[in-house]
């Protein structure tokens, strides 16, 4: 043979997909001011207290803004604010008005979505992906969905007369800023009831934001007053004796303390707490997309959600393979930057439960579980956990008993149906569950008995509008979203 | 002793979740590929391509223009590379041999009564030994797929290995034409099917048959790769055909090769894009990368 062949195989460097170029949102497309006042009464007032509080890029540590501290004098002039509203105006706007308002705020939100997405993810560190795709669209779709209903309220509840409760005070959590105050304002608008929303003091400025588009949506001065604090301005809004609704969604300690203080009032409540959702696999499922579903179903928005299917249950003549692809996915998982569109997982919300995490972490190696992590970098600045899984954990464990709000997911095996669903049912808990398996009979059989307010088949962590929301036991009670989230905001006369 | 490797019951095949797969697949789009890793890519997947003339109409002289194609894909960029192969009909492997010469470009071929493959056996392992006596560096065949639909993998298998045995020192395409298989279940378990049977590749479409290659099937079809791979330790080739035209989608195609396979993978032993079109739109946007503009599809050679 005379010449040697060429060979024209050639490597380029795209070999790991965390390797690739970066690729930043732009932070300049949102204006966060230095300091944001309380929105009361149609109005940014300055606080009564006089103080301000800072909120901080979990991924930078740097400071972003800072924000008014409301007390209960600040407290009182919201609700008054909220009373004075609801009793001059709003009460008597017709509904199909109301719906045009909850319409334009829905139109608004859409149109700044971008801007609200960044924020968004500055403030609470969540990935930049999830809140452009999920966050602000999934808020908008709130709004459009409950301004429907505005002038539908005699279909909703047929032959009854639904009217208003009144003052309604909103308390949200840091997980989901912008949609929180979405799904608690927009139903609270179409019933006809005015609205005293807090922020949590960790993530106050999408909410802020959406102040400053309800403002210039024109909505009647008083229907929506949103104030930041910490736990004590949430305190002062719980106890307000003008309130005539409490909805709150947050941690199950302060779901408790908040029944509590509002036992032998007349005031209506609506409680979404914590979780430790079930995700059960069984060995006729569909397993590649069962292990993306347990992948979003834990690492979506850093495990930081309430219906995150942190205990894996995984039937036994599967559960080598499942956990092989588990850890072959998490490998490919991008941490880091949660302005990068690349980013899978952001910032963990605060040092604070940055160390409630790793302190997890510890107890599972403690209790002799296995634990193992993707092997990727994460940045030196900023508070990050890498995505963890631990194997060999039992029933009896801490880490499959509490509520950890991380990326972190325990696995156990399982033999039989009935097991699975005893041991899924075994928690104080009950807000969601994920079954996977190709057999519809199992799956109807699974959602009957297992005792949690959602349960996913061969999915996990979708949300619409449409569908309501909510948890059995210490997950608190009262429905959101749907024709059932209607219900929460109505005296049925 | 002879070892024979145990052949799993492909009834058993894992089943696949449409709605599952058809997210995650989507999800791979969700990539931002910019700057360097861009144009790495761009310059991986022209280096991945199969460059292809399935025509009744083919000539000699047209073969020829493409096999310069194949080596000259636009020299007003310096330093681009090759395509990977180029794959004709048999009656053209040996003009297409010819004309690439020591370029190191493969010389594919279909055979097996492509696109149909309704022929007897006997005809298929005669057109396939043909090809491969030409000098068809690797073969592109197609599986039978009423066989398949009636529920007759033994046939199927057979026919598979019978092929696999033909080619001599030739690659193994096996084609499944997935647009004719329709689901994802049927997908996954012809690629087992094949993979067990001898295949060195797995490929999608003939690219006469609409659908042809779609990213879920793909991904369905890595998938399969990865499990025989865990099952095996021996590694299977993909190829995706038909319906890949633009450079966004073959980065996108990338990542998601990337993601399931691996750096491994990431090369033109292992990835082929079945493609004709998808080459100038490349060139284009890496043209768009140096110099910073668009241009006209005219200064792009057609062939």
């Amino acid at each position: 043979m005379a010449k040697a062949i060429k060979n024209n195989t050639i490597k380029l460097k795209f070999d790991s997909a965390r390797n690739l170029a970066p690729a930043p949102e732009s932070k300049s497309a949102a204006t966060i001011k230095d300091r944001y006042e309380l929105f009361i009464n149609g109005e940014f007032q300055k606080p009564l207290s006089k103080k301000y509080f800072a909120s901080i890029n979990p991924a930078t540590e740097e400071k972003l803004s800072e924000v008014a501290e409301a007390n209960t004098a600040d407290v009182n002039k919201a609700v008054e604010a909220a009373r004075t509203a609801y009793e001059k105006v709003w009460k008597k706007t017709s509904p199909k008005e109301r719906a045009k308002y909850i319409y334009r705020i829905a139109r608004m939100v859409q149109e700044r979505a971008r801007e609200l997405a960044i924020i968004e993810t500055l403030d609470g560190g969540k990935p930049i992906r999830e809140s452009r795709d999920f966050d602000v669209p999934t808020a908008a779709n709130h709004f459009f969905y409950y301004a429907g209903w505005a002038d539908k309220l005699e279909y909703a509840f047929p032959n009854r007369n639904a009217q208003p409760l009144g003052v309604a005070g909103q308390i949200i959590p840091w997980n989901f800023p912008l949609l929180m105050a979405a799904w608690k304002i927009a139903p609270a608008l179409a019933t006809g009831n005015t609205v005293v929303l807090k922020p949590a003091e960790g993530t106050p400025l999408t909410a802020l934001k959406l102040a400053e588009i309800i403002q210039e949506a024109d909505l009647p001065p008083g229907v929506v007053n949103i104030i930041t604090g910490a736990g004590e301005t949430g305190a002062a809004i719980v106890n307000h004796p003008d309130i005539n609704k409490i909805a709150f969604t947050g941690s199950t300690n302060v779901g408790k303390i908040i029944q509590k203080a509002i036992a032998g009032t007349n005031k209506k409540a609506t409680l979404e707490l914590g979780g430790k959702a079930a995700n059960i696999i069984f060995e006729d499922a569909p397993i590649d997309q069962a292990v993306e579903g347990v992948i979003n179903g834990i690492f979506f928005n850093q495990g930081h959600v309430c219906c995150a299917g942190s205990r894996l249950f995984v039937q036994e003549s599967v559960a080598k393979v499942v956990i092989q692809k588990l850890k072959d996915r998490m490998e490919s998982l991008i941490v880091g930057d949660p302005m990068d569109k690349n980013t899978d997982i952001g910032a963990i919300n605060s040092k604070e439960q940055l160390g409630i995490i790793n302190n997890y972490l510890a107890i599972g190696q403690k209790e002799g579980a296995e634990m193992y992590q993707s092997s990727c970098a994460i940045p030196k600045k900023g508070y990050f956990c890498r995505p963890t899984i631990f194997t060999g954990v039992a029933q009896s464990s801490r880490i499959a008993q509490e509520e950890i709000f991380g990326p972190v997911l325990t696995i156990q095996t399982f033999r039989t149906e009935d097991e699975v669903i005893e041991k899924a049912n075994n928690t104080p808990f009950g807000l969601s569950a994920g079954v996977w398996t190709d057999k519809g009979s199992k799956i109807f059989n699974m959602t009957t008995k297992l005792r949690a307010g959602v349960v996913w088949a061969n999915t996990y962590n979708k949300f619409d509008p449409t569908s309501p929301f909510g948890g059995y036991k210490e997950s608190g009670y009262g429905r959101e979203g749907g024709l059932h989230g209607l219900s929460a905001y109505v005296d049925i006369v | 002793m002879v070892v024979t490797k145990s052949i799993p019951d492909f009834s058993l095949s894992p089943h696949i979740d449409q709605v599952g797969v058809e997210e995650r697949a989507k999800r791979f789009t969700t990539r931002s590929i910019k700057n360097e890793t861009k144009i790495n890519g761009l310059k991986l997947a022209l280096n991945m391509i199969d460059l292809t003339t399935l025509e009744g109409k083919d000539t000699d002289g047209k073969v020829k223009q493409l096999c310069y194609k194949a080596q000259h894909l636009h020299d007003a960029y310096p330093g681009l590379p090759t395509v990977a192969a180029v794959c004709v009909y048999p009656s053209m492997v040996k003009v297409a041999k010819k004309a690439l010469g020591n370029s190191g470009i493969k010389v594919a071929s279909v055979s097996t009564a492509f696109p149909s493959g309704q022929a007897p056996r006997d005809v298929k392992i005669r057109d396939t030994k043909f090809a491969v006596s030409e000098g068809a560096d690797e073969i592109d065949m197609v599986i039978s797929r009423g066989k398949f639909h009636m529920g007759e993998y033994n046939f199927v298998y057979d026919e598979i290995a019978a092929v696999k045995e033909a080619c001599g020192n030739a690659r193994l395409k096996v084609i499944l034409e997935t647009g004719e298989l329709v689901t994802y279940d049927k997908v996954r378990r012809a690629s087992d099917i094949a993979m067990y049977a001898g295949a060195d590749f797995i490929k999608t479409s003939t690219g006469k048959i609409s659908p042809a290659a779609t990213m879920p099937v793909t991904l369905v079809m890595l998938e399969a790769i990865r499990d025989f791979y865990y099952k095996t330790g021996k590694k299977i080739a993909m190829k995706p055909a038909g319906g890949i035209s633009k450079a966004k989608l073959a980065l996108h195609y990338l990542v998601m090769l990337n993601e399931v396979l691996g750096e491994e993978w990431m090369n033109n032993e292992w990835f082929r894009f079945g493609a004709s079109s998808l080459a100038n739109d490349i060139l284009m946007q890496l043209m768009k990368q140096k110099t910073g503009v668009y241009q006209s599809a005219d200064y792009f050679s057609v062939d």
